[in-house]
């Protein structure tokens, strides 16, 4: 029998591998000579756009990354901040859409259980997960199909693991049609002293496999994200790997078990490109080399390949360096858990990845081109044209205020994801305060009076408006999400979503939100602790929105402080915190009230005033002074009011008077405050100079603008529940 | 008293419940792992939700089967009082403690929100610290809910006043056959139940509905 690295790297081999004529120069140039296949599929992967981040590097340096609060930023399987008490929280957001639209469940399921994964690899145990979700336009032939099996796939996940789903985001718009977007966040809590690394040290010491046995999913999993889709894709089904739930909850309780003890030195997931990214990585960072027997890999499958093990991206399996000598205590703990456990190598001090197989070396190449050494690429970028204002004259046709409401009510991106989210566990674990539905979900950390606060955003019709305020706004909104429960933002990660970056325009998209992601975090003090860049989200050449995720954590010190976003009771004052000039421009009423999709500038965001808002109402909540707070986004000011009427089925009476622009407009920086009567000079004590003025009261079992628009809060509900149903029932 | 939880792999809601039990009798209770083939003797078994063994097979058939389940039923035979919470609740169908069967939602999808609950039944040895005909709110996540029995074995129930609780008015998620929410042995110390008591033990997570369950079992044992 022929071995595999028998086979002849032609030109069109190297180009099945995804790897450029010039790329594959470089790789011959590092190795000295022509690599055999094996080593070929090696070099693919880790030089691959998903694992090298080959065009999006030079932009994500530019990115805030410190703070007092950071003990962790980008570069380790997550981030980790400074919680008080010694209490660490642990983050990360990743994307899964490639998978996901080619097998919807298993996709979605294997997103969930990979964030899980870096994020208790690193010591923590995972308390909360959100998720980002994407699809096409509701009545696509293919997004019911798509969405219930995200759902499902997530809930299914989760569920089984015991981790509760707490929160996240769905929009639709038609750029999604042919490439749904899934990203997933998990966020863990540990000891800040028992934090764990990827990098190994130490000559000798054994390299270990735990988890899952090696099967043939997933090979090629990296290469296929870094591409974009066509007609074809679906083909790509068996690179989709297969999810277990219950053999990661295993997992996870086995690796918390061993972290209690100091027997590892260094922990990596086996996550993207599988061992060959988990024992690089390990042994780069630690500056060391590694020898793999792939004779010693449990496999599922027989007859692999080494190409074949090295490149699967079977699920639920880690890869850890132990202190010599300790491997008997770690197997108890592991097959008392009934998973495999496996001497797999060892480290060694050539600075080289040597792998064997069947006696014969099979691959023997030098780590640091592999982990460090793809080309960075500086590609040409076309910043997005500056898009005009609005145009007032679109609104001479516009509907009366209360249809333009309750139709926005039920619109795709305001309707309750009550369907949604009724499927994933929110509960488990007994320390949600605040699960979906609301700004930001509020998780208690375990056995203490603290709570984090934990929120996805991004408005992705923004940032293909305008790219820098985009990206601007996605962060100005997770921190106000955060503040508007009175927990204080800390740190954000982000899973980075576009087209094509080989075309200047979408590069130029992406350059954009990067400068003004990195400006809001700079002025908010809510540095990137850890995140994901998917590019390619193309399909025969329609890009995405760009669709720049961000995932904020923020802290409450006494969980009973916290507020909700709705109101409580009667005769509450209402305020609204914030300049209103009543900006249209790329807001949701432009799209679903005049279904216009020209482009118009998004609104401005001034992070001064983000700032100095956002801290106002983290006083006045600390004080004890709100009753409730909820931050004013899509739909604007009458869509939050009718939000807060909703949830209690409490009324209100609106008093002062507006045009189209007041009431829609999607200004920035602004939040509806109530208050007790009792409360109220307080507030207005508090708020100095701010731009805080009272807009109402609570009663009844209507809302009502003036004295001329009446609509039931009941009517409100019903159609605010009702559209995601009926999408679903078709 | 004694109390023991069971720890399936795949149980996740062990440590949530055992918090409550915790707090109920100032004492935390013992995890009892399932391949063991002994258990202390104990007053209260709490059998939690999850996905034992993954759920791989029919909810609970494996957990059923398990080395320390024998124990367990030994022990209820004896006079221990058992509580199997969701997946539990599953485990005592399986294993013959209690009757019937939970089958798949009627709506085929996992459901997680609060249900309204009457208590049906306020004599067995959890629910003495409600009152008869109590509505109370506990929330429900779970996939297969949908409690069904033989129309002899329901009447049964009925007539032995072996339902524990049923879903109010309207309020049913899954389909269950009467409504059926938890049901006991006539005896009433043995109970499973599909919403979850130990999420609603407290004010900070909406409420305290379901914490009478675990300070009227210590009550009842002390």
């Amino acid at each position: 029998m022929s071995h595999i690295n028998d086979t002849e790297i032609t030109e069109a081999v190297v180009a099945e591998h995804g790897l450029t004529p010039d790329e594959y120069q470089m790789v011959c140039d590092h190795m000295g000579r022509t690599p055999n296949y094996t080593e070929l599929g090696v070099f693919s992967v880790m030089w691959s756009e998903h694992c090298s981040y080959k065009s999006s590097r030079k932009w994500l340096k530019k990115l805030p990354v410190d703070g007092p609060q950071v003990i962790q930023g980008p570069g380790e399987n997550a981030g980790v901040i400074d919680i008080g008490d010694g209490d660490a929280a642990v983050f990360k957001m990743e994307s899964h859409n490639h998978p996901s639209f080619i097998e919807p469940y298993q996709g979605a399921a294997t997103g969930v259980g990979g964030i899980m994964r870096d994020v208790f690899t690193m010591g923590a145990r995972p308390v909360a997960n959100l998720n980002a979700l994407r699809f096409g336009q509701p009545d696509h032939a293919k997004t019911r199909h798509l969405l219930a099996g995200v759902v499902s796939g997530i809930g299914g996940y989760g569920n089984c693991i015991g981790v509760p789903t707490v929160g996240g985001e769905i929009n639709f718009d038609k750029s999604y049609n042919g490439n749904i977007l899934v990203n997933a966040m998990c966020v863990g809590v540990a000891r800040t002293d028992k934090i764990f690394y990827a990098a190994a040290t130490g000559v000798g010491s054994p390299v270990v496999y735990v988890g899952s046995k090696t099967g043939r999913d997933g090979i090629h999993g990296a290469t296929m994200a870094s591409a974009e889709f066509d007609d074809a894709s679906e083909e790509k089904r068996p690179t989709v790997q297969v999810g277990d739930p219950f053999t990661e909850k295993l997992l996870l309780e086995a690796c918390q078990e061993l972290m209690a003890s100091d027997a590892i030195i260094g922990i990596q997931d086996m996550g993207a490109a599988g061992l060959t990214s988990s024992s690089v990585e390990m042994a780069d960072k630690g500056g060391v080399g590694i020898l793999l027997d792939l004779d010693k890999v449990p496999c599922r499958e027989t007859h692999m390949t080494g190409y074949e093990m090295l490149l699967s991206e079977s699920q639920e399996r880690m890869l850890m360096v132990l202190k010599p000598g300790r491997e008997p205590e770690a197997e108890t703990i592991f097959s008392r858990w009934g998973l495999d456990f496996a001497v797999i190598g060892e480290l060694t001090d050539s600075g080289r990845m040597v792998v064997t197989h069947q006696g014969q070396t099979i691959a023997d190449m030098p780590l640091g081109p592999l982990a460090d050494g793809a080309p960075e690429y500086d590609r040409p970028h076309e910043p997005t044209p500056k898009a005009a204002a609005f145009d007032q004259s679109l609104l001479n046709d516009a509907p009366d205020m209360a249809t333009a409401l309750t139709t926005l009510m039920a619109s795709s991106e305001i309707a309750s994801r009550r369907w949604v989210y009724e499927q994933y566990d929110s509960m488990v674990m007994g320390d949600t305060l605040a699960g979906p539905g609301g700004d930001a979900a509020l998780v208690r950390v375990h056995g203490t009076q603290k709570a984090l606060a934990i929120s996805t955003d991004v408005t992705p019709r923004y940032c293909f408006a305008d790219p820098v305020e985009g990206g601007k706004q996605a962060v100005a909104e997770a921190y106000r999400n955060i503040c508007a429960t009175g927990a204080t933002p800390l740190a954000i990660t982000n899973c980075l979503n576009f087209g094509n970056p080989e075309r200047p325009e979408i590069m130029g998209q992406f350059v954009g939100c990067l400068e003004g992601m990195g400006e809001a975090g700079r002025a908010l003090d809510f540095p990137v602790v850890s995140g994901n860049v998917s590019l390619y989200n193309e399909t025969n050449g329609t890009g995405i929105l760009p669709t720049p995720a961000i995932g904020g954590v923020g802290l409450l010190k006494q969980l009973d402080k916290a507020v909700g976003n709705r109101f409580t009771e009667n005769d509450l004052q209402i305020y609204l915190l914030g300049e209103t000039k009543g900006h249209l421009g790329a807001s949701l009423y432009q799209r679903d009230i005049l279904a216009n999709d020209d482009v118009f500038a998004p609104p401005p965001v001034d992070l001064q005033s983000e700032a100095a808002h956002g801290t106002f109402v983290r006083q006045a909540i600390d004080k004890g002074l709100l009753s409730a707070a909820h931050d004013i986004s899509d739909g604007g000011l009458a869509v939050a009011l009718a939000e807060m009427c909703i949830g209690h089925n409490i009324g209100a009476h609106i008093s002062v008077e507006g045009d189209i622009g007041f009431w829609f407009g999607e200004d920035q920086a602004r939040y509806v405050l109530a208050v007790t009567a009792d409360k109220a000079a307080d507030l207005e004590a508090l708020a100095d100079n701010l731009p805080l003025g009272k807009i109402g009261v609570t009663t009844g079992a209507e809302l009502k603008f003036g004295d001329t628009v009446t609509i039931s809060v009941a009517q409100l509900h019903e159609l605010n529940e009702g559209w995601f149903p009926a999408l679903m029932q078709g | 008293m004694q109390a023991s939880v069971i720890v399936f792999p795949g149980s996740n809601c062990d440590r949530d419940v055992a918090v409550c039990i915790e707090a109920a009798m100032g004492k935390a209770p013992l995890m009892a792992w399932h391949g063991d083939s002994e258990l202390p003797k104990s007053d209260l078994i709490v059998l939690p939700g999850g996905f034992s063994y993954g759920d791989y097979l029919r909810c609970g058939s494996m957990a059923a089967n398990s080395p320390i389940m024998r124990e367990v039923v030994a022990q209820a035979k004896k006079g221990a009082a058992v509580l199997g919470i969701c997946n539990g609740f599953q485990v005592l169908t399986e294993c013959g403690l209690l009757p019937g069967v939970l089958m798949q939602n009627k709506g085929l999808n996992f459901v997680c929100r609060n249900t309204r609950l009457t208590v049906t039944n306020n004599k067995t040895a959890f629910t003495a610290q409600y009152e008869a005909g109590e509505e109370i709110t506990v929330p429900v996540a779970h996939n297969e809910g949908n409690y069904f029995a033989d129309d002899d074995t329901l009447k049964r129930l009925q007539d032995e006043d072996c339902i524990a609780f049923t879903y109010a008015d309207g309020d049913n998620p899954n389909g269950a056959c009467l409504d059926i929410a938890g049901i006991c042995d006539p005896s009433g110390r043995i109970v499973g139940m599909m919403p979850h008591p130990e999420r609603r033990a407290e004010t900070a997570l909406g409420g305290e509905d379901g914490k009478r369950m675990f300070s009227g079992i210590v009550e009842a044992l002390s």
